[in-house]
């Protein structure tokens, strides 16, 4: 009924995973198919992954046989998953259990399944970053085909790159490089190992890994490995996307690739823009360092007011924040306001300047300050509180000095990101103004 | 403080836990060690024991008892008996 959308006919190895597991393209169509005999199309089913082959097999599976799946971290709070449950109601649920992945059926209500699913709508990602937020952004088949298209296009994929798997699965600078690597038959390098462990290298090296990806955090990690040390004589291509970069990092990186004729690909994109709307072609990566670049192939960029505009057909259909939303189809027409402000030089390159909105990119993860203020004030009763900060390093400013330890515990808990990157401190008042609103200036630096 | 009370104290400061659960920690037992984790407490040891790690170590420091034969062998700290 619905045209595969990762064709998968080609010959090689499309998946090699880190406990020696190697399979064939052919091996991942049957695969795929096995799975797909026991959900019927346009069902809605949750895929909880992480970067192994069941998640993979689900994934694609869903993908090319009209299956909705909403990808979530497989390490996903309990308490959240349940709201996900009761909000979106799944007719199944992918989930790995002690002795291995489980699809569980669930009890649904009787809503014909075509109904209440857009046919364009192919895949759910939760808005990066969740603060506990069941807001999700809704991707169209088109809007994956259209982005997976130029990714292709401008990174000169073919089927001899072996990119090696650094970000998850269910984030979507993670899944946009699964799907622009499947697309053109190359072999995915799938490990659930970071760059701070032996066997994440090992791997790299016995399998001669051509590129990976990384936010802003990665790049310093490698940098403290002294990654410029390191003999990786397969590795042509690095890409960095999910915040922007240090220039100084920035330079160092795209001077490393430069000396030993490598690629260094710094990009831009949002869930919400399916993944990518900008890159730096790597020729440039030096004389236009703290660029994001120009916008990829198909897409163009706008500045309105300052605010960076963008049209493609990867802008996505919109937001679905209820059950009755997954029935919505296209609400932006092809144009992303991204709430980031810009400046473009006068060759065309862009560079970010500044945010409309009030968030943080903490790990290459959205946080929005706000809903991080509403959510602390929620949990801790009678508690002031207000956020501020810089990417990677949130300042978390509460009334109750007795409730540091507490809040900082509960942040990262909720945002599930490592507690390193909030700081909590006491203040007796948040600063305001005579109606009330908090008055970011005059919080401490 | 001993050698081996510092050593402890940056597994308590870097993931914020206590002596006994600093003991017999793994890498990514608990949700404080990831890879974000494991850079802090790169820097708390550091730190305590004014040295700088090899990044093949760094790579290799994946639990607390790993890192203790490894600050012994190759930076000559102390340990005692």
């Amino acid at each position: 009924m619905i045209e595969p959308l990762l064709k998968l006919d080609f010959n090689g190895t499309a998946v090699v995973t880190d406990d020696g597991r190697c399979v064939s393209y052919a091996e991942l169509k049957s695969l795929s198919d096995g799975w797909v005999a026991k959900v019927p199309p346009r069902s809605l089913v949750f895929l909880l992954v992480g970067n192994n082959l069941d998640s993979l097999v689900a994934y694609v599976a869903c993908l090319n046989h009209g299956i909705v799946p909403l990808m979530l971290d497989a390490r996903i709070d309990a308490a959240l998953l349940q709201r996900f449950i009761e909000i979106y109601r799944p007719d199944f649920i992918w989930r790995p259990r002690e002795s291995g992945y489980v699809l569980e059926p669930r009890n649904t209500l009787n809503t014909r399944n075509e109904d209440r699913l857009h046919p364009e709508l192919a895949l759910l990602l939760t808005t990066s970053g969740s603060t506990g937020s069941p807001k999700l952004v809704r991707q169209s088949y088109g809007n994956i085909q259209a982005n997976t298209a130029s990714i292709v296009e401008y990174l000169k994929l073919d089927s001899s790159e072996r990119p090696i798997t650094t970000l998850p699965m269910n984030y979507t600078y993670g899944l946009s490089i699964i799907n622009s690597h499947l697309a053109v038959g190359a072999t995915i390098l799938l490990t659930e190992k970071s760059i701070m462990q032996r066997e994440f290298w090992n791997f790299f090296s016995e399998q001669g890994a051509t590129s990976f990806g990384g936010v802003p955090y990665t790049y310093e990690m490698l940098d403290k490995l002294m990654f410029f040390r390191r003999k990786l004589p397969s590795l042509r291509t690095m890409t960095q996307a999910g915040g922007k970069l240090l220039p100084s990092l920035h330079q160092k990186f795209a001077e490393y690739a430069s000396r030993e004729g490598k690629n260094f690909v710094v990009m831009y994109g949002q869930c919400e823009a399916t993944a990518r709307m900008s890159y730096l072609p790597p020729e440039r990566a030096l004389d236009k360092v703290g660029s994001m670049g120009v916008a990829i192939p198909g897409g163009r960029f706008e500045l309105v007011d300052g605010e960076l505009v963008y049209y493609g057909d990867n802008v996505t259909l919109g937001y679905a924040e209820c059950a009755d939303d997954l029935a919505r189809g296209d609400e932006r027409n092809g144009r992303l306001a991204t709430g980031d402000m810009a400046r473009v030089d006068e060759d065309g390159f862009y560079y970010i300047v500044g945010r409309k909105k009030r968030f943080l990119k903490i790990f290459g993860n959205r946080v929005n300050l706000d809903e991080t203020e509403r959510l602390v004030k929620g949990a801790f009763a009678g508690v002031d509180c207000a956020c501020s900060g810089v990417d990677d390093k949130m300042s978390i400013f509460v009334t109750d000095g007795s409730r540091i330890q507490d809040v900082r515990d509960f942040v990262a808990g909720t945002t599930h990101l490592n507690f390193v990157a909030f700081e909590v401190r006491h203040l007796a008042q948040i600063p305001k103004n005579a109606s009330g609103k908090t008055l970011y200036s005059e919080l401490p630096q | 403080m001993t050698n081996i009370e510092k050593y402890t104290q940056a597994f308590m400061d870097a993931f914020s836990i206590d002596a006994e659960t600093a003991k017999t920690l793994k890498f990514q037992q608990i949700p404080a060690w990831d890879s974000v984790g494991h850079m802090g407490l790169v820097a708390q040891l550091e730190e305590q024991f004014g040295i700088m790690m090899e990044p093949d170590d760094i790579v290799d420091l994946n639990s607390f008892e790993k890192g203790k034969e490894m600050l012994a062998s190759k930076y000559g700290v102390d340990f005692g008996a």
